[in-house]
């Protein structure tokens, strides 16, 4: 499922790079490779090296901690079948200043592309699994899908500030030879305080 | 060995925020006392690895989380308590009911047993086993040096009937 019709991740992230101001940016996977490629910010958490499956519910721990930040998850839908129960536990938990973005390419894109068990190619009954669909099965009220990049960038701005949990999947073209992420130049262990600090900034 | 009056009551005073919990049948039996308490947050995730995540993003957030799991559980969760613990180094604490311990007599031959310390050790995280009631006050001292030396810490709690 790597359509040139679906928008290209990178123009993806850009257009929510250009409407964010003071929310946590946590990135996973193709969007942190890609996410890093701009300016830094001291809200992103750029999680890599992570565990995969685990952005949704790092951004659902910061997103509770700090109700007064507003916390975008970039995830990958790869990622997200890694930890399909961590949507039920967002809604669960409720929290109104979380938004998860998925970028659905259809692949495992860092490893070379091979078709995630949701995609048609590898599906017996030969269709897509809809994300929009099981976001909403798991108890997500606000979720919207965007295929088009224009429509993208003419509501990303409004998406976030819905009053969440809110699920926006994106359709996002997938590359072979895009690579994985590289690790940010700072060592894991010493982003941590300085992004706690940066989050703490506005006390 | 706990009642969840007395874990709620230890978890306060320890200044926890959030217990980060999937139950099993002795630490589901402390959740209303957990729920009830006006200091501690109880967020129930799906399943362990979970558990590592959110309590990562909670610490991330100026929280004071404890992971709550049993030691099957934790099996399940290695890769994601490896990614908080070692990559990003977060001093996070654990509190981990250890299956069968009590009835190893009565009840041989589960293999959670087996694994649990072994797995512990190889991990590297430093734990203390709380197997009678007289050793209960290993919770709070084990969590105090752990917060003080900035490291990881379990406590393993032996289930089952002796």
């Amino acid at each position: 499922m790597t359509g040139s019709a679906r928008m290209p991740l990178t123009s993806a992230l850009e257009a929510l790079r250009s409407v964010r101001t003071d929310e946590v940016v946590v990135t996973v996977m193709g969007a942190a490779r890609d996410w890093v490629a701009g300016e830094p910010h001291p809200l992103d958490w750029v999680y890599v090296p992570s565990s995969m499956g685990q952005g949704t519910s790092v951004g659902l721990g910061i997103a509770l901690a700090r109700s007064d930040r507003q916390v975008i998850v970039v995830n990958g839908d790869g990622s997200q079948l890694m930890n399909l129960g961590s949507l039920v536990t967002v809604t669960a938990a409720g929290p109104r200043n979380l938004t998860i973005v998925l970028c659905d390419n259809g692949v495992y894109e860092v490893t070379g592309a091979q078709a995630t068990p949701a995609a048609a190619e590898l599906r017996a009954d030969g269709r897509d699994l809809d994300y929009a669909e099981i976001a909403r099965a798991c108890g997500f009220s606000s979720v919207h899908t965007f295929d088009d990049l224009a429509q993208w960038r003419t509501g990303v701005r409004k998406v976030i500030d819905e009053p969440g949990p809110t699920f926006v999947l994106l359709r996002v073209a997938g590359s072979a030879d895009a690579g994985g992420p590289r690790p940010p130049a700072v060592r894991g262990p010493d982003r941590v305080s300085p992004f706690r600090a940066a989050l703490s900034g506005g006390d | 060995m706990f009642t969840g009056d007395e874990i709620a009551r230890i978890l306060t005073k320890l200044g926890v925020t959030h217990v980060v919990a999937v139950p099993d049948s002795m630490l589901g039996v402390w959740e209303p006392a957990l729920r009830a308490s006006g200091d501690l947050e109880l967020i129930r995730v799906c399943r362990e690895g979970e558990a590592w995540g959110v309590a990562a993003g909670l610490y991330l957030g100026g929280a004071s989380p404890v992971v709550m799991i049993q030691c099957t559980g934790m099996f399940e969760s290695g890769d994601a308590l490896r990614n908080v613990l070692y990559d990003y180094r977060m001093p996070l604490f654990a509190i981990v009911g250890y299956r069968s311990f009590l009835s190893q007599e009565s009840l041989p031959g589960d293999t959670a047993m087996k694994f649990t310390e072994p797995i512990l050790k190889a991990w590297g995280i430093d734990y203390r086993l709380i197997d009678t009631p007289e050793r209960k006050g290993m919770l709070a001292e084990h969590y105090h040096a752990c917060r003080s030396a900035e490291k990881p810490g379990v406590v393993l709690i032996a289930e089952g009937r002796a």
